[in-house]
């Protein structure tokens, strides 16, 4: 039985890369960024041997351009960044959220601001993944915590991104980009390929940006005798530029009711020791939630009642899941790496007069279990 | 029907956003005209652009279309074209879009060599936003960011593009309707990076700035300035380079068939490796 089943040691960016070839990626476009670059490298090496397009653009800003247009003509499209990358291609993310262009962006998160600690670890573009780009707009984001999770969460999402017409973050430790894991390469039969919905429509009627019952307009790739327009300018459902109030408030009120209406759908999310309800709950997200376990298995040996729930889908954040938590436990921990930036989005959700705590470190090491586990001591004693 | 009619999106984008005197309507019909002369079905052209007067008008084609972020048309034109490459990509864009915020762009598009039509509307300002300096205002020239004159040299695009190795090179001006048309064709048939320069008018905004007259006057200066690149060539050595600086050279400035194009390169290389 074993036997059949194909087992590889890979590092979190090859795993990346060869999810990406397994959830139908037919184009890359890239720039080369510590820590991302392995990605590019194995995609360079694997995209022409399969008729696929790999393009190592003159700059970030470049490759998020080339990667819209490739979407736009039917590619699935994937570019691979570190943070000033990301921060480099947050007008063009903003375009294709906007456009809703269907498109995978991977951000291996390093130490920021700025060039910060390209070789070490963090998670502290969070909240830029969700706030990057300027205005109100939608966006969807992952957060692996192991190599085989990014594996299946990279096939993740150019599935989500196919499905609801959004490009999706992947949201990357350094740490876990760095890594080697055992990884099980999945076969392709086992594999659920989403494509996108296209129109079925004469072409004369096709509105590339109509307000369907599931707030999903159907896209059609250019050259297929659809010949629609695409804009960053506010556009009416034809995507023809508008001004009119009426047109521009429905269009932002149909994409964030795209992200209400479907957000269970995108919802990933797993709970260690929830049941029954504990007194302390830990949320965290990405290779933290490992630290984060350790913790929490060494506190609950000692008696203590806590639980974690490790958040995969951090946009649309499961609101709905902490603020049902929230409303039974005694006191929230939130470690993360960075000085606080998904505990914003928790306390969101606390109605109680409950303490929310994180625990944070942010000089480009791993946190270590004691870190969280003193904190969980802290506020069992405060308690007692 | 005129020949325009069957090419625009009458019916669902009229009136147009551009002043009155503006020369981009001209530039838009001889691309109409230079599609058709071609033969080109209208699904098989994408029309892709940037921000600014001049990228308003992929807007106006019953073609495919795409109106991207400032100075990032080329780059989401070239995903496109590696992904579909029997399209034919055009990208329309200005002075600033091109030469300035999108130079890198222009300047790797045109080192790659990879098939896509570049039109350059030179109108020497920034329109859009109301007539600020643009990396081609002349010196000594007013705009409403130079207010006492341009004191920045301003880039040459044909220059630059032939420098790069575009490896077709053009410029024309709006006043040359039917020559402008006929490089516009040749333009897009060149199987490789082609770019057609042409010198516009920006009558309202820059033109008043600079007392040039109304937009009729300065179509009429367009065709004053200019000289041939054939009657260029003839002339002796010294009043060649006088002549560079003070009057329009139009014409095909560069054209090379013999550098490989980006696309048909890398399918060779996909089909080579598959066929290990």
């Amino acid at each position: 039985m074993e036997e059949d089943k194909e087992w590889r040691l890979l590092q979190g960016n090859e795993a990346c890369a060869e999810g990406a070839l397994l959830g139908g990626c037919n184009f890359f476009a890239g720039y080369p960024i510590t820590p991302s670059s392995e990605i590019a490298e194995y995609l360079s090496r694997e995209l022409p041997r399969r008729g696929g397009v790999f393009i190592q653009m003159e700059d970030e800003i470049a490759s998020m351009g080339a990667v819209i247009g490739a979407s736009l003509a039917g590619a699935k499209a994937m570019t691979a960044t570190s943070g000033p990358g990301f921060s480099l291609k947050q007008e063009n993310l903003g375009f294709a959220s906007f456009c809703e262009v269907p498109c995978v962006v991977v951000n291996v998160m390093r130490g920021g601001p700025s060039t910060g600690q390209p070789t070490l670890t963090s998670q502290a573009d969070v909240l830029q993944a969700r706030w990057g780009p300027h205005g109100d707009h939608p966006i969807i984001a992952l957060a692996p915590s192991s190599v085989e999770e990014t594996l299946f969460l990279t096939i993740e999402s150019f599935n989500l991104a196919e499905k609801y017409r959004e490009p999706v973050i992947l949201l990357l430790d350094e740490v876990i980009a760095h890594m080697r894991e055992k990884t099980y390469i999945p076969k392709p039969e086992e594999i659920h390929l989403v494509e996108r919905k296209k129109p079925t429509c004469p072409p004369d009627d096709y509105l590339p940006f109509e307000m369907t019952e599931d707030y999903i307009p159907p896209l059609a790739a250019y050259g297929e005798g659809y010949r629609f327009h695409v804009t960053g300018l506010t556009h009416d459902q034809r995507g023809f530029p508008t001004n009119r109030p009426d047109e521009a408030e429905q269009l932002l009120t149909r994409l964030k009711m795209k992200m209400e209406f479907h957000k269970k759908d995108m919802w990933k999310y797993e709970g260690l020791f929830l049941e029954p309800v504990p007194d302390i709950l830990v949320v965290t997200y990405g290779s933290t939630a490992r630290v984060a376990k350790r913790a929490v298995r060494i506190a609950r040996d000692e008696g203590i009642s806590v639980g974690l729930l490790r958040v995969i889908t951090v946009w649309p954040f499961p609101d709905e899941v902490v603020k049902q938590l929230a409303s039974e436990v005694k006191g929230i921990i939130v470690p993360e790496q960075n000085q606080g930036q998904i505990i914003c989005e928790v306390e969101r959700y606390v109605r109680r007069d409950i303490p929310v705590v994180g625990v944070h470190r942010f000089d480009g090491s791993m946190m270590e279990p004691s870190q969280i586990y003193n904190t969980i001591k802290e506020m069992k004693q405060k308690w007692q | 029907m005129a020949v325009v009619h069957k090419y625009l999106r009458l019916k669902k984008k009229f009136p147009h956003v551009w002043c009155a005197g503006c020369t981009n309507g001209i530039i838009l019909h001889a691309t109409i005209r230079a599609i058709d002369k071609l033969k080109i079905p209208k699904d098989d052209v994408l029309m892709v652009s940037g921000i600014g007067c001049s990228s308003r008008a992929p807007v106006y084609f019953d073609f495919n279309t795409l109106h991207t972020t400032h100075g990032r048309a080329i780059p989401f034109a070239t995903g496109a074209k590696l992904v579909k490459p029997h399209l034919k990509v055009i990208v329309i864009t200005g002075d600033g879009d091109a030469l300035a915020i999108g130079g890198n762009h222009f300047i790797h598009a045109c080192v790659r060599n990879i098939d896509l039509t570049v039109i350059v509307f030179n109108n020497f300002n920034y329109g859009m936003t109301g007539g600020q300096r643009s990396p081609t205002t002349p010196p000594g020239k007013r705009t409403t960011t130079s207010p006492f004159g341009s004191i920045d040299p301003p880039v040459n695009v044909c220059s630059l593009a032939m420098g790069a190795g575009a490896t077709f090179v053009a410029r024309t001006t709006a006043y040359h309707f039917r020559p402008m048309e006929s490089i516009i064709a040749r333009a897009i048939q060149h199987k490789g990076f082609s770019v057609v320069e042409v010198r516009c008018n920006c009558p309202i905004i820059y033109g008043r700035l600079n007392r040039l007259g109304d937009g009729a006057k300065m179509l009429l200066d367009l065709k004053e300035q200019s000289m041939t690149v054939e009657a260029w060539k003839k002339l002796p050595p010294e009043k060649q380079k006088k002549a560079e600086q003070e009057k329009i050279i139009i014409g095909v400035l560069k054209e090379d068939t013999k550098t490989p194009e980006y696309t048909e390169q890398y399918r060779a290389l996909c089909e080579q490796l598959q066929a290990l």
